[in-house]
């Protein structure tokens, strides 16, 4: 979950990339684009909350950003530093309560898309954000918790995940269920009443994971250039299924690094003077 | 009425050892400075109840005034780990830490219920999830299935939260104890109207209160103790007043990393600085360590 640029690997030193760019800046330009104009999007902190004004100050001027702090509309012209920074609610259209935000814009089903993400997930795209173990009570790492994610992952219209992509983190089967995505396969959803689709896009530093239409199981829809399946299969832990058409996903486009790198740089600078 | 007091006076007498204490604040206006009192007045055993236990708690669990820990998501805002807390779950450090662990939702209508009066609200949530049934803890004690009386849909029943004290910082209050805070609004005021005891800090005692937008106003006679407090939620932020002090945040991360270093910091920063002082003190804790 680190912020965008704090800690980019760097891209591929060969010369063969007209400009210069890290993991880091494709995976949110990728996940920017991934936000049509005008979409009501429930933002997470760290790389969703990056890509998400990325969009903004790109192709989708009219996105409303909503995080769960309360803030509704958002329109920071930078970074939040956490989803309660004060410039939220002094650009936004809308203050309201935790349990409104949740109760009221959230559960009914109001939220286009929800931007989450993860520490672990699993090939039905089931997501852990809880402990890291075989057992709950003595784990091996303990992580944040749930904070929105599972209320985010049953009642957004459509769910994104943003999230880098290891052998550890890309999983057989989550260690937790902090968030549902397709439970244990087709049907599961609907059995467990969860109002929306679930997330039909994982992207990560690799490529795009996306639920194959038949079996939910998450599958390679689309690959960066320069990264070939080898090297995704290599950072999946279950046999990973690669879509008939696989698209080569198109590099950052100048005006894309362009603005991310002066949201990154107003950020850097705003958070000195704190 | 409420009774304005001093800092130290408010949390003598609205925190006892036992207590289930609730210091809310979503990420603006946290009660740092009333937390920091609390553990220089050695509370023990404490239940302690908050949607993001972020730095407050980690000072608090770390300072071992705590013996378990009721939450929806426990990390340093922005930056990464909570060290403290996760020593206390994965190596019973200082003590051993019970966890109840919720949804942001969950927590937040369990506070809906407390303040109305009622002993549990109803969500569309937590279907599926692991949160449903604590794998090893015999279930979650405060989530249950519930059916509709009037559509037969399946949905979740919360427990209500009823904190024996609610801490949290506000803006402004008047001379006759009437607070007023506005900006990220969180489930303070929700928090407040379900706890038998109430402590606010607040960043100003004015004569007046005058009108600002979009302000939650906590008449007096739900209030029991007022303290002025000038910056009492550094390193978070009063809007209007101050700005997060994001290098206090990413300092936590190595202050608390290692046990030794966090008690040095709780020595200079906690029990080496007077009630009621802004801020995080000036030592190794300090904005620019």
């Amino acid at each position: 979950m680190s912020a965008i640029g704090s800690a980019a690997a760097a891209a591929p030193a060969a010369a063969a990339q007209p400009a210069a760019y890290t993991a880091d800046e494709m995976m949110t330009a990728c996940a920017a684009r991934a936000l049509p104009d005008g979409t009501v999007c429930f933002v997470g902190i760290g790389l969703p909350s990056a890509a998400a004004n990325l969009a903004r100050a790109t192709h989708a001027p009219n996105l409303v950003l909503i995080y769960e702090s309360g803030t509704i509309g958002a329109k920071p012209d930078r970074l939040p530093l956490s989803i309660g920074d004060g410039i939220l609610a002094e650009t936004s259209d809308a203050v309201v309560s935790v349990p409104e935000i949740f109760n009221y814009w959230l559960q009914p089903g109001r939220i286009g898309i929800g931007f989450l993400g993860a520490a672990q997930i699993d090939k039905f795209g089931n997501i852990n954000t809880t402990v890291i173990g075989e057992t709950y009570t003595h784990p091996k790492a303990r992580l944040p918790g749930a904070g929105g994610a599972p209320e985010i992952a049953a009642s957004c219209r459509e769910v994104i995940v943003v999230m880098w992509q290891t052998r550890r983190s890309f999983v057989q089967r989550v260690d937790f269920v902090t968030s549902v995505g397709y439970g244990n396969g087709p049907g599961q959803r609907e059995r467990l009443g969860l109002t929306g689709a679930g997330p039909l896009k994982v992207i990560t530093d690799l490529g795009v994971l996306e639920p194959d239409p038949a079996t939910c199981e998450l599958t390679l829809t689309g690959v960066y250039p320069g990264v070939s399946i080898a090297d995704v299969s290599a950072q999946t832990g279950w046999d990973l299924a690669v879509s008939g058409s696989l698209e080569v996903i198109e590099p950052p486009s100048p005006p894309e690094l362009t603005a991310l790198r002066r949201l990154q740089a107003i950020s850097d600078g705003s958070e000195g003077a704190a | 009425m409420a009774e304005i007091v001093s800092l130290a006076d408010a949390v003598a007498r609205a925190i006892h050892d036992g207590d289930a204490v609730a210091m809310e604040g979503f990420t603006h206006l946290i009660p740092f400075a009333a937390g920091r009192e609390v553990i220089r007045q050695r509370r023990r055993d404490l239940t302690l109840i908050r949607m993001t236990p972020d730095v407050l708690y980690d000072q608090l669990i770390g300072a071992g005034c705590a013996s378990k820990l009721i939450f929806s998501w426990g990390g340093n805002p922005g930056v990464g780990s909570l060290h403290r807390f996760r020593d206390a779950v994965e190596n019973a450090w200082p003590g051993p830490l019970q966890l109840e662990e919720h949804s942001h939702a969950g927590m937040a209508n369990r506070y809906v219920a407390g303040a109305s009066g009622v002993p549990f609200a109803v969500l569309r949530g937590y279907s599926g999830t692991g949160l449903e049934g604590l794998p090893g803890l015999d279930g979650n004690p405060a989530i249950r299935p519930i059916t509709c009386p009037f559509t037969g849909e399946r949905l979740t029943a919360v427990a209500a939260l009823r904190p024996d004290v609610a801490v949290i910082h506000a803006q402004r209050a008047d001379r006759a104890g009437n607070v007023q805070f506005w900006g990220i609004t969180g489930v303070q005021k929700e928090a407040v109207m379900g706890a038998q005891r109430s402590v606010v800090t607040v960043e100003e005692i004015v004569d007046v209160l005058g009108p600002q937008p979009g302000a939650v106003v906590l008449p007096s006679w739900i209030v029991d103790y007022v303290a002025e407090v000038p910056g009492g939620a550094h390193p978070s932020y009063a809007l209007g007043y101050s700005a997060r002090d994001n290098h206090f945040y990413v300092a936590w991360d190595e202050i608390s990393r290692d046990r030794e270093r966090f008690l040095r910091w709780l020595d200079t920063d906690v029990f080496g600085v007077s009630p009621g002082l802004a801020g995080a003190g000036t030592g190794e804790g300090g904005c620019g360590a």
